[in-house]
């Protein structure tokens, strides 16, 4: 058996590859279902009405599917370029800390119209400065950066942890570790009534737009293209290498540590150690599924949203643990990663 | 006449709606070299691997020894004795020799691995065919020539009695390629047959005994090397005459580039060394010598690609300081790099990127960051039917078009901006005919058009036809230039092996 690469890539196998990956992690997590001894169809159909079965429920799906849009790019942008940033959670919860310390202490006394946009910046930074010691890393002593942005994750919790049970810990919160609350003035506006869902979440459709934008319309999105794909041959066209690595590295983690800001001024209002359950992580998924295409990532982040909030209703109803979403999850970017070595390459025998 | 060890009969195969092979018949005798003659895409290799079971083919069957291959089973080729060295070679660089000869010959349950039997056999066909190696070597601290030897000494130990050459000369300099046709023919001699791929005139005619020549997936000839020609073989591989052209007459104009004394480190090693030298309008510079004395690091650092560590550089007579790559594209030099695959192309992205991803900054090719596809679009249009670019559109991935096609859209990007100083490096290395005529009839029009071109290459009889001054680069030395009216490829040799000093004292 031999690997053949395909010189035509057709539409219509762009499109199949994720959706076949998307059936077949679920029909491999049916399997799991079916062990657990519930009805697999059912299950399903629950985790569906879940995610969409109510104007509750539909709010809550686009609510959880905002993080999840911001980590995606943050991949999409970083993967294109072939720069491995595995560190999204990390940088979200720098940016969650920033929005917290920033929000309950200096900013707070200001007006929302000026407030919100300040901390979102803040967050924005955050998340950046975080994501540049790998690439300082690896620019300066070719270190790889999967391994230092990992890393750098469990460092980043382990920050936030130190300092909401130290300074930044709220005195009002009966004694759990959690930071002050920003101001209500800071508070992201409710796109929905009586929902938890947020601008954020047109914030999160509007970056996703101009994302794309930059990668396929401007000289940076060429450049970091041409320097992911062939890096002598970028270097002989001219591109700044080094430079434009640190842009892509500074669009990522500032789209990560976004995530963050917006998770703690759109729901939650501080910060705490279990502020992300895996967000960032959860962004690599997203990103792959849509195989980097930043517009995609939108619905592949829904995708995973539907997974994550169905399960929570389909567990009460059938007494499935919800881990089936993670494994699910977990089991499409597999299954995706299958799907695009299959339209990259045929097999001859 | 002996049975033939090996015969090929009626095997056509097909891809798609090209047909790479059409009903081909060749056999091999016993201490036979044979050498298989074609342009690039021509079926050399589809035969070669459809020979050691690589593909299956549609029609047709090997026959080895009167026994017939099963067809897709390259395991079963090995067995019949079949061995192929592939131009890119399977090996792995983390290994030592001995054990990558020796992967894949054992079972993988085997409890203990026979090292000390197989180093002796190693050593005694080592010592059989004069393919001297050590076999404790980490593969990747081989040269490719000695890379190369390695992969030929593979399948020696398999126990090959047929062996396969894949353009074996691509990857060498000409001296490790005349010693490894040294090699091949001993190896002839001792009982061996060889197939070997190319499309290189001289060497089929020096190491082949017969020639088989293919085009379009057809056997168009076959010729004993001794009752033949190179401008025959030329016609026949081609299936037109084919001239390469050669320069007319000109007067050099005013002085375009100078450099005096330029030394040039690179990881602590000097690769220049006070070079100098100088180039004028409408004349073309050559620069020969053996890959490895420091040419590519003369090319990179007019190309902007690798500072200078000192001396002067100057451009129509005005000094300049390190030169970036933007600086050299705006001061409108042409740049053909050495490598066109990993340099010269970004492989994933379409042609019309391609075209434009040097001068992407300048106000032609966008405003304000933001790409104009449109003008990208219309450049690349242009550059595709003034240089004949066959194989794509704007939108193709630059991947697949051929080393010709590609070259010359390099050539066109770069000729299209008039440039007044064009660096060629190595242009035609590993082109085929028509390309390499294409090539240069585009250098001699630049040349005519009043640009300063100096052309880096290994290939004599190219420098000879279209320089009009050589100098030979040898060890990081540039010696003093010579007409190339008074050069011929004798001069030119001693002159490569640095010995311009007794050149000068003959004259």
């Amino acid at each position: 058996m031999r690997f053949e690469r395909r010189e035509h890539r057709p539409l219509s196998l762009l499109i199949l590859t994720p959706l076949i990956a998307v059936v077949s992690a679920l029909a491999i997590s049916g399997i799991l279902i079916a062990l657990a001894g519930a009805p697999v169809l059912e299950a399903y159909w629950r985790i569906l009405a879940g995610a969409f079965g109510s104007r509750l429920a539909v709010s809550e799906t686009l609510t959880r599917a905002t993080p999840l849009i911001l980590t995606g790019l943050a991949a999409a942008v970083a993967f294109r370029a072939r720069l491995w940033n595995i560190g999204a959670e990390g940088q979200l919860y720098l940016g969650a800390l920033a929005v917290a310390a920033a929000g309950s202490m200096l900013l707070g006394g200001l007006p929302g119209i000026v407030q919100i946009p300040l901390l979102l910046v803040t967050g924005a930074v955050a998340g950046m400065l975080f994501m540049l010691i790998p690439l300082w890393l690896r620019l300066r002593f070719s270190v790889d950066e999967v391994v230092t942005s990992l890393l750098l994750n469990f460092v980043a919790v382990l920050i936030v942890s130190m300092l909401i049970d130290g300074v930044l810990k709220d005195p009002m919160a009966f004694g759990w570790p959690q930071s002050y609350p920003v101001a209500d003035d800071a508070l992201l506006p409710k796109l929905i009534a009586r929902s938890r869902l947020h601008i954020g979440f047109g914030i999160a459709i509007v970056l996703s737009i101009v994302i794309y934008f930059i990668q396929s319309r401007t000289v940076f999105g060429m450049q970091s293209r041409a320097a992911g794909l062939n890096p002598p041959g970028a270097v002989f066209a001219g591109v700044p290498l080094g430079r434009t690595l640190l842009k892509v590295a500074c669009l990522s983690g500032g789209l990560a540590g976004l995530a963050g800001a917006i998770e703690v001024l759109g729901v939650k209002g501080y910060v705490t150690t279990d502020l992300s359950p895996g967000f960032g992580y959860a962004g690599i998924v997203v990103a792959m599924l849509a195989n980097l295409n930043p517009i995609v990532v939108v619905l592949t982040a829904l995708f995973t949203a539907t997974m994550f909030v169905g399960a929570d209703g389909m567990s009460r109803s059938m007494g499935i643990p919800t881990y089936i979403a993670d494994v699910t999850v977990a089991l499409s970017l597999l299954t995706m990663l299958v799907g695009l070595f299959h339209s990259q390459y045929r097999i001859r025998r | 006449m002996t049975l033939p060890v090996l015969q090929i009969e009626g095997v056509s195969k097909r891809f798609g709606n090209n047909l790479a092979n059409d009903d081909i018949s060749l056999t091999l005798a016993k201490g036979e070299i044979i050498a298989l003659l074609g342009e690039n895409g021509a079926g050399k290799t589809t035969l070669m691997s459809i020979l050691f079971g690589h593909y299956t083919p549609d029609a047709g069957r090997i026959v080895v020894d009167g026994t017939e291959l099963p067809p897709g089973k390259p395991r079963a080729a090995i067995r019949a004795g079949v061995g192929m060295v592939h131009q890119h070679f399977s090996l792995a660089p983390n290994l030592t020799v001995l054990e990558n000869v020796m992967t894949g010959t054992e079972s993988l349950w085997a409890v203990k691995s026979q090292t000390g039997a197989a180093r002796r056999k190693l050593l005694s066909i080592s010592e059989r065919f004069g393919l001297r190696i050590d076999p404790d070597k980490r593969l990747g601290d081989l040269s490719v020539g000695e890379q190369q030897r390695v992969e030929i000494l593979k399948s020696l130990y398999n126990d090959a009695r047929i062996l396969i050459l894949d353009e074996p000369t691509a990857v060498l300099t000409n001296i490790e390629a005349e010693r490894l046709f040294t090699v091949l023919k001993d190896m002839a001699r001792q009982g061996l047959s060889l197939i070997f791929i190319s499309h290189k005139l001289d060497e089929v005619m020096a190491a082949a005994d017969r020639i088989v020549v293919l085009r379009r997936g057809k056997t168009v000839a076959e010729r004993r090397a001794s009752d033949s020609s190179k401008a025959e073989l030329a016609e026949l591989m081609v299936g037109r005459q084919v001239e390469r052209p050669v320069r007319e007459p000109s007067t050099p104009g005013a002085l375009a580039l100078a450099a005096r004394d330029i030394t040039v480190w690179v990881n602590g090693v000097a690769r220049l060394k006070s070079i100098s030298f100088a180039l004028r309008e409408g004349e073309i510079l050559g620069i020969v010598g053996v890959s490895g004395n420091g040419q590519a690091v003369l090319g990179q650092m007019l190309f902007g690609t690798c500072a200078r560590t000192s001396g002067t550089l100057e451009l129509f007579g005005k000094p300049v300081a390190d030169l970036t790559v933007p600086d050299v594209v705006d001061a409108g030099i042409g740049r053909i790099p050495e490598d066109r695959n990993h340099e010269g192309a970004i492989g994933e992205m379409a042609i019309w990127e391609n075209a434009v991803l040097e001068r992407i900054s300048s106000p032609a090719f966008s405003k304000n960051g933001l790409v104009n596809r449109n003008a990208g679009m219309a450049f690349a249009r242009r550059i595709i039917e003034e240089f004949d670019v066959r194989g794509g559109t704007p939108q193709t991935r630059a991947r697949l078009l051929s080393g010709g096609n590609l070259q010359k859209l390099i050539l066109g990007r770069n000729l299209l901006q008039n440039p007044r100083i064009l660096i060629a490096a190595q242009p035609t290395r590993g082109l085929d005919e028509g390309a390499v005529a294409a090539v240069h009839a585009r250098l001699l029009a630049a040349r005519k058009e009043g640009a300063a071109v100096l052309l880096i290459s290994e290939d004599l009889d190219e420098v000879i036809r279209l320089a009009d001054r050589i100098q030979a680069i040898v060890g990081g030395l540039l010696s003093p230039p010579v007409e190339a009216a008074d050069a011929d490829a004798r001069k030119l040799g001693l002159m490569m092996a640095g010995e311009w000093r007794e050149v000068e004292d003959a004259v």
